[in-house]
């Protein structure tokens, strides 16, 4: 087993850059989410670990071993794709296999690791068929077989569960973290789906258009986002952001509500606070006219502009409520619900 | 069209018939002639329908001396002339042109656009229009009238490159990748990925280069002077030229029924790959 560490690492195509200075050290066993919008170079990090991309500058360590220039069959890894990249014309027990017979391990341990791969996945009735007579579901176990029986120090995952359909999804989502849990090996999982990462890291690197964000736990990144992009991206509905003014430990919004903060910032900020955390209250500082409600049965959306303002701002509210469009609304929410960010900056105010 | 009308599905049946007809004519009278005696293919009219000869033509033709009077080689041996020469050429085509492609598509080396497109310029230069130098340089390595002289000149292929490497292009670059991952090195991962995933390609590719080799005539004609060395599709036609003398079309006939044999045999055999080569893009 080995951890993994990232040092100053850069990644240029030509001039454009698209990795800027990773640092990271993951731990031991450690089940790290990458996580991130589209095109921000989640996969080209997660391939520059695998060895399919070269390093421009900065450091790959796997255990105690810089593998900055090995081949990706030495780095000891097992990688899934998301489009599983199973060998179409092999069978399934050849597919997992292809990589051991390269390996020259014997016959009888082969079959051996094949096996107990497949029955801890649960494709052993699959073994003899061709990728292309199973399911998506079905596919996505072979691949993680396929990384499985190689009993790699690292599990690198590409979006493996985007081609498959949301309920399927959350559950292979649940049985790749127990299978990484039962067997304890050091992975890194790429998403841009926020739900996934949550439910499925020990920790979060948030990765915007090539710089890291944050990186912390899933409980971190919820309850004090390092910048405006991690509070905005982790969190569904996500947050509202209202501007205003700091000064003297309360925040002027831009329609002279004040909200106490406690914070002795002050300057142009960025008022955060959660739709979840956002309660009804009479003379609540948050005022708004209902202009569209959602329903989703455990909790109500109400979407509305802050009064005064032309800022959108939602709440959610538990349960179902009977809020007709048009009404008017107050919300209050605790000073430990609310964030503040730099303006300029973007980045979070610490009290 | 799902247009259900009498009248029109006679008339493409018509059609049909009439197309399959034009084709079929030829190939019936040839069969016809190869049955009957020499002297009944001097009567007129023609005959047309076969006679009992068959047999007896088909063992004269092919184990006899074949056409009294001439010198050319026994048909058996102009058969096996023809066919080992269309199997060196398309497989010496497909092993080739594998190559080029995987070179193209996979490794990044200077000029790889520059070769790419040296090998696609070809397409303008088949044999028959470079066919004084490449005589001149199979003279020279001491080629003529052996079975390399034959098929080396012909098989370097730019259309099966291309087509190879379109073929590549369609394979996901994660396939590679899990190669890699696998620890496959470029020869496994040709041998082992990369071949099968191009088999019905290669097999249509075979069809089509079998019949090519087989019906080549300028090339085989200019550089085999020895008789043993001729192929059939050569000497059909010294063949008619023989027939002015002692005309018998019954043998004649034969041959040339002989020598439609090895291609609808690869045809038929492969049928079934050759279609899915040629319409299936999915990999
Ligand atoms: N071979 C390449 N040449 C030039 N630029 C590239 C190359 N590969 C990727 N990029 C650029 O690098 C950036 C990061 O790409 P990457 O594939 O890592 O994004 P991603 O975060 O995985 O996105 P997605 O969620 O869409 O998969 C993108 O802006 C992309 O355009
Ligand atoms: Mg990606």
């Amino acid at each position: 087993m080995a951890g993994i560490k990232l040092d100053t690492l850069t990644k240029s195509y030509g001039d454009t850059q698209v990795l800027h200075h990773i640092d990271a050290e993951i731990e031991d066993g450690e089940f790290v989410v990458i996580v991130g919008p589209s095109g921000c170079g989640k996969s080209t990090l997660l391939r520059m670990v695998a060895g399919l991309e070269s390093v421009t500058s900065g450091n790959v360590h796997i255990g105690d071993k810089r593998v900055n220039d090995l081949e990706p069959a030495d780095r000891d890894i097992a990688m899934v794709f998301q489009n599983y990249a199973l060998y179409p014309h092999m069978s399934v027990r050849d597919n997992m296999a292809y990589g051991l017979k390269i390996r020259k391990l014997s016959k009888a341990e082969i079959d051996r690791r094949v096996n107990e791969a497949a029955e801890i996945l649960e494709i052993g009735q699959y073994l003899d068929r061709k990728p292309r007579q199973l399911s998506g579901g079905q596919r996505q176990r072979v691949a993680m077989g396929r990384a499985i029986v190689r009993d790699p120090q690292v599990f690198l995952f590409d979006e493996p569960l985007s081609n498959l359909d949301a309920k399927l999804r959350v559950q292979m989502r649940l049985e790749i973290r127990k299978l990484q849990k039962r067997l304890g090996v050091t992975s890194i999982f790429v998403t841009h789906d926020q739900v996934e990462a949550m439910t499925l890291g020990d920790r979060l690197m948030v990765l915007n258009g090539g710089y890291v964000e944050q990186f912390g736990t899933p409980i971190e990144l919820y309850e004090r986002p390092a910048s405006i992009f991690v509070a905005g991206f982790i969190g569904s509905p996500s947050m509202n952001f209202l501007s205003g003014a700091a000064n003297a430990g309360q925040v002027t919004l831009s329609n002279g509500t004040t909200i106490a903060t406690g914070s002795t910032a002050s300057g142009e900020v960025l008022l955060g606070v959660r739709p979840e955390h956002l309660k009804p209250e009479e003379n609540g500082p948050f005022k708004m006219t209902i202009e569209m409600l959602e329903h989703l049965g455990g909790v109500t959306l109400l979407h509305g502009v802050l009064d005064g303002t032309d800022t959108q701002i939602v709440a959610s509210l538990n349960g179902i409520t009977d809020h007709q469009v048009g009404d008017q609304v107050s919300f209050a929410a605790k000073q430990s619900h609310l964030h503040l960010f730099d303006a300029k900056s973007e980045k979070r105010i610490e009290e | 069209m799902v247009e259900n009308r009498p009248f029109l599905a006679i008339l493409s049946h018509l059609i049909l018939i009439l197309g399959v007809a034009m084709v079929a004519l030829p190939v019936w009278i040839t069969f016809v002639g190869a049955s009957h005696e020499a002297e009944r293919m001097l009567q007129t009219p023609i005959p047309m329908w076969p006679g009992d000869q068959f047999f007896v033509n088909l063992k004269q033709t092919f184990w006899g001396s074949g056409l009294t009077g001439t010198s050319i080689a026994p048909v058996w041996m102009m058969m096996f002339n023809s066919l080992l020469m269309a199997l060196m050429i398309a497989f010496g085509k497909i092993a080739i042109s594998l190559l080029s492609a995987f070179a193209i598509v996979y490794f990044k080396f200077p000029f790889r656009m520059g070769f790419f497109w040296m090998i696609f310029i070809t397409l303008m230069l088949p044999v028959e229009v470079r066919i004084l130098p490449t005589f001149e340089v199979v003279a020279d390595l001491g080629m003529l009238n052996s079975y390399w002289g034959l098929t080396i000149p012909l098989i370097a292929s730019a259309t099966a490159t291309f087509m190879f490497r379109q073929v590549f292009l369609t394979i996901p670059d994660e396939m590679l990748e899990s190669a890699r991952i696998d620890g496959a090195g470029p020869m496994r991962f040709f041998w082992d990925i990369l071949i099968p995933l191009s088999r019905t390609n290669i097999a249509a590719l075979f069809v089509i280069l079998f019949i090519y080799g087989w019906n080549q005539y300028l090339w085989p004609l200019l550089i085999t002077t020895d008789a043993d060395m001729s192929t059939i599709v050569v000497s059909i036609k010294q063949m008619l030229e023989a027939a002015e003398q002692s005309p018998e079309w019954n043998i004649i006939m034969m041959i040339a029924l002989l020598a439609m044999v090895p291609p609808i045999f690869v045809v038929i055999a492969m049928q079934k790959l050759f279609v899915q080569g040629l319409t299936e893009t999915d990999k």
